[in-house]
């Protein structure tokens, strides 16, 4: 069986260079190219859904580039924050775009001009960042043996496990990153209170009547529909219950 | 297994790995194509039986066994529609999104200890973010068709998904939590042994979640009472009104397996995974970690463990799909932020509480000291390389001393 199936491969000239190929590499480019083709793809498209779709294929490209590097954390972090955070946008383009206006966006040359020359600005410091390395070299395998997330999680909550001394038993006074995490945490439910409060429907003194109203109200078309989601607060109307307050 | 190829049949390695990786893609779309003509068919047939009605019974024999098989060759044959004013790219490309996000969440869950397409360590993190991706699929296609019915669909899908997604995390964090690690072999490692061990009846905490648990992954995966984006008594079908043929068809295998994934994630979080209520195999004295045949077999009994699990999952929600009316969306919503998530957020405390107090659940809890565990966990953390090497699957030690 062995010698057979050597044979057979040694038969066919491709198959040596498929043997050749350095499969990371192809990859990491695979997923490069895909990355930086949809993020164009995202400046050069007009309809605004199209653009949140680009969006997202671009941000799971470079998801798959972290799964590749091994850093699979990050890469399912990318995938839940960035991936998923773009599906507000999508929704919010589909708003949009359910009125005529909007269904096409075309900028102007000025604003063209301007993107232009911040982009090439970008780049041209990027690109003098990454040559300016004398040379890349690969990562001594056996560095990190097992990457776990947990190392991580066990920082965040005030707990160094990954610069132990040798021997000596974990300190466990010594403080991970539990504060700058709880400040972050904080922050981010100060914004969530304050965004519920500013998207929080008026209250009205008689709420029975006002219902009676709303109910027979004939259900509001698409672009209503538009229009309501773009100043609920004033409305103080749902989106999503056909004009029912 | 491409270590077998390598040595045993003496591949070349890119040929072993591709082979490898292309029977794990191979395995897992059958389980989502083949379990989505199976469940089609038990649909039927349980909608039948709880409306008094028999069901299928004429296609293929007694039963009406191959009904799904007559309705994939329909679905196959029949036109594939488009609206005029839809845009195309969008209407094209939706059904897929759906299906590929399904299929990739399947690739990190175990079907039994060892057989796992890819063994991440972030698997529970990996399936909650790429499951939440299918949803794209349902807006993108609500927006492609520029029907009124379909988008009406997609929007209430993301109000509700959206939502959704918060009381899920909670739920699935706390068998995290327990097990110490978000990799879903050794959660499910962690709880062999008698039915007692599994996390459903680790505390009370736990079982009050796993409730919110199931509330949860049906309303995230779209099936009723939760079923507002498809509402066929409102908005004809939702979201996928105008689609017909093979991208309807792309649609209902995506649903169908993520029913099968959610089911299968509850019984690996929460019901032991492929450890069976009664340790069939250790009683026997055989053990699942050794690479012999003994072991392989063990292996099996547990995926059969783990399918039957599964399955059980998938039909309760049929079972409640028929029972229950659908809800409105202001319930659906009122259902998530005033329950689910308040229940979810006090049964994690409860469970972190409990953890502190009693580790190791009712029965190990009250046998040994809880401060001696604490240490007994820090001291394995500081010695990662000796702990690494102690435990395979050595999350708590991670890069631990290795620097």
């Amino acid at each position: 069986m062995t010698p057979f199936v050597t044979s057979l491969l040694g038969v066919v000239p491709a198959a040596a260079v498929v043997a050749s190929l350095n499969w990371h590499t192809l990859f990491f480019l695979l997923f490069a190219a895909l990355a930086c083709g949809f993020a164009v793809a995202v400046a050069a498209a007009d309809n605004i859904v199209r653009m949140a779709l680009y969006l997202i294929l671009s941000l799971g490209a470079t998801a798959g580039l972290f799964f590749l590097a091994g850093a699979e954390f990050v890469g399912a972090m990318q995938l839940m924050i960035y991936v998923g955070g773009t599906l507000v946008l999508l929704v919010f383009g589909v708003m949009l775009t359910a009125q005529s206006p909007f269904v096409s966006m075309r900028s102007s040359a000025g604003d063209r001009v301007l993107a232009g020359v911040a982009a090439v600005a970008l780049l041209a410091v990027l690109l003098q960042a990454a040559f300016s390395v004398e040379s890349w070299r690969r990562p001594a395998s056996g560095v990190v043996d097992q990457p776990a997330a947990t190392p991580l999680g066990m920082a965040l909550v005030g707990l160094r496990v990954d610069e132990p001394s040798a021997g000596a038993p974990v300190d466990a006074v010594r403080s991970g990153y539990l504060l700058p995490f709880e400040i972050v945490s904080i922050h981010l439910l100060v914004v969530l209170v304050g965004a519920a409060y500013l998207a929080r429907a008026k209250r009205r003194k008689t709420p029975r009547s006002i219902e009676v109203v709303a109910s027979v109200e004939p259900p509001a078309s698409v672009a209503e529909h538009a229009a309501i989601g773009r100043d609920a607060g004033r409305r103080g109307s749902s989106v999503l219950t056909g004009g029912g307050a | 297994m491409v270590d077998f190829l390598i040595t045993t049949v003496g591949l070349p390695p890119w040929l072993a790995w591709t082979a490898a990786a292309g029977l794990a893609a191979f395995l897992i779309l059958n389980v989502i194509a083949g379990g989505a003509l199976v469940f089609i068919w038990a649909e039927r047939k349980i909608a039948a039986r709880i409306q008094d009605r028999l069901g299928p019974t004429r296609t293929g024999g007694r039963f009406g066994w191959l009904q799904s098989l007559a309705d994939g060759i329909k679905l196959l044959a029949k036109e594939d529609l488009m609206p005029e004013g839809a845009d195309p790219l969008l209407f094209r490309i939706a059904p897929y999104v759906s299906f590929c996000a399904s299929f990739c969440a399947f690739i990190a869950l175990p079907f039994a200890f060892d057989f796992v397409g890819l063994r991440l360590n972030v698997a529970v993190f990996f399936v909650i973010a790429v499951l939440g991706l299918e949803v794209f699929g349902v807006i993108l296609a609500g927006y492609a068709s520029a029907s009124k019915w379909s988008l009406f669909g997609a929007m209430r899908e993301a109000a509700q998904v959206v939502s959704y997604e918060v009381p899920l995390g909670m739920c699935v964090v706390v068998p995290v939590m327990l097990a110490g690690s978000m990799d879903l072999v050794t959660i499910g490692e962690k709880q062999a042994g008698w039915f007692t061990n599994w996390f459903l009846f680790h505390d009370p905490f736990t079982f009050v979640i796993f409730w919110v648990y199931v509330t949860c992954a049906v309303a995230s995966v779209n099936r009723a009472p939760f079923d507002l984006a498809e509402a066929e008594s409102e908005l004809v079908a939702g979201f996928h009104t105008e689609y017909s043929g093979l991208r309807w068809s792309f649609f209902f295998m995506a649903e169908y397996g993520s029913m099968f994934l959610v089911s299968a994630l509850a019984a690996v979080l929460f019901m032991g995974g492929w450890n069976g209520p009664i340790p069939v195999a250790a009683l026997l004295g055989l053990s699942e970690g050794t690479g012999d045949t003994a072991g392989y077999f063990v292996r099996l009994l547990g995926m059969v463990n783990l399918l039957g699990k599964a399955t059980l999952g998938v039909l309760i929600m049929m079972w409640i799909r028929w029972t229950l009316p659908r809800l409105r969306i202001d319930q659906v919503m009122t259902t998530c932020l005033k329950y689910c998530t308040p229940i979810a957020a006090a049964m994690f405390a409860g469970a972190m509480l409990w953890q502190l107090a009693l580790p190791g659940g009712l029965v190990a809890g009250l046998s040994r000291p809880s401060a001696h565990v604490r240490e007994g966990w820090l001291q394995e953390s500081g010695h990662g390389p000796a702990a690494a090497l102690a435990d395979p699957a050595g999350d708590m030690a991670g890069m631990g001393g290795s620097r």
